[in-house]
């Protein structure tokens, strides 16, 4: 939100209640109840039903209304991207300042209302995540750093913390490496998308690591950042969170993982061009089951009554 | 004829307050719900009162 760029975001109907809705990018939304969730249950302390649904329907609502924030922030570039051009401002259905006010008001009642139904430490993380993904990523890294998804990854990373601390009320290394998993798989799943999404963010000035260091260059970054991120995530297999159900997926998914990131670094523009950046956009597709699969089989361990082996 | 037609906008205005309504309502059913899980759980106490006399 740099300029007075909002001729074009002027509101041209009134808003429904689905237009708000989609203010809060109910997508992520998705992914943040069901990392939280998992955090929540992994944990090793029982949280009653109540309570546990109220918490990450607040966590839901705090991650919501982040998404509100950022749309109010970045409606300028949002008009500019194909991607998202047809979100609620850049399509005229909602106001900058009603977004804004939204985003402030649900903000404020969902760490309140964690802090009520978890515990201050919950509370203070939603707080935490909601400022780092407006404050740090969308207002000051997205716009100024080719580092702004490694760095910013951060806040798509904190709910399994979040819903650990809610059951447990402290932190501990198996909620922080469940929040590794997010911060790391967020690189090469963000720099796939940009490969295929082409002039998007050229067009809206964004410094992506395609837009400042080429596409040569991001595919070997991709390939980079996905071997740490292998070695983590079957390296969690061992620990208190794993377990051989985990372990089995995991070994599968990083093989698969690691082969598509080697594709994508293997390939030049001349080929992606010629079939449409198939192999990119097959890599991406398998980093959103890439990261659901792994929590389904950490979240499996945990409901799992028996343990083997090196896990007992 | 009709003083007040009936336009687009009044049932997308009705629509919006049905929402907000029903979203209220779940979130005093909600917070009903927590305080009673809260004040019947094993850890609730009530604050001490010092005994003035």
């Amino acid at each position: 939100m740099t300029d007075v760029s909002y001729q074009n975001t002027q509101q041209t109907t009134e808003a429904t209640l689905g237009d708000y809705f989609a203010l809060m990018k109910p997508r992520v939304m998705q992914l943040v109840v069901f990392t939280a969730l998992v955090g929540l249950l992994a944990a090793p302390v029982a949280v009653h039903p109540v309570i546990a649904i109220a918490s990450i329907l607040f966590v839901a609502i705090g991650a919501g209304a982040s998404g509100a924030l950022n749309m109010w922030w970045d409606a300028d570039i949002d008009q500019v991207m194909l991607r998202t051009a047809k979100r609620p401002i850049p399509a005229g259905k909602v106001t900058p300042d009603e977004a804004k006010m939204l985003g402030f008001a649900l903000s404020g009642m969902s760490v309140m209302m964690l802090a009520l139904s978890a515990n201050l430490l919950a509370a203070f993380l939603l707080a935490f995540t909601i400022f780092f993904y407006i404050v740090i990523y969308s207002a000051w890294l997205k716009r100024s750093t080719p580092q702004n998804i490694v760095i910013g990854g951060a806040a798509g990373a904190f709910p399994p913390v979040i819903g650990w601390v809610i059951a447990t009320g402290s932190m501990s290394i198996e909620a922080w490496l469940m929040f590794a998993l997010i911060f790391m798989w967020t690189p090469p799943h963000f720099w796939a998308l940009a490969l295929f999404m082409k002039a998007d963010y050229h067009d809206a000035g964004v410094p992506m690591l395609t837009v400042t260091h080429g596409r040569t260059s991001t595919r070997k970054h991709i390939l980079i950042y996905t071997v740490p991120l292998v070695i983590l995530a079957v390296g969690t297999g061992f620990t208190a969170i794993g377990g051989p159900v985990y372990l089995a997926i995991a070994l599968v998914l990083n093989a698969l993982f690691l082969k598509g990131a080697f594709d994508i670094w293997r390939r030049d523009e001349a080929q992606s061009d010629a079939d449409g950046y198939a192999v990119e956009k097959k890599f991406f597709k398998l980093s959103l089951w890439y990261l659901f699969l792994h929590f389904g089989a950490i979240l499996a361990e945990a409901l799992l009554p028996v343990t083997w082996g090196v896990w007992a | 004829m009709s003083i007040r037609a009936e336009h687009e906008i009044h049932q997308r205005r009705k629509g919006r307050n049905v929402g907000v309504g029903l979203m209220l309502a779940g979130f005093v059913v909600l917070v009903l719900a927590l305080t009673f899980v809260k004040i019947t759980s094993g850890d609730f106490e009530l604050p001490r009162v010092e005994d003035a006399g």
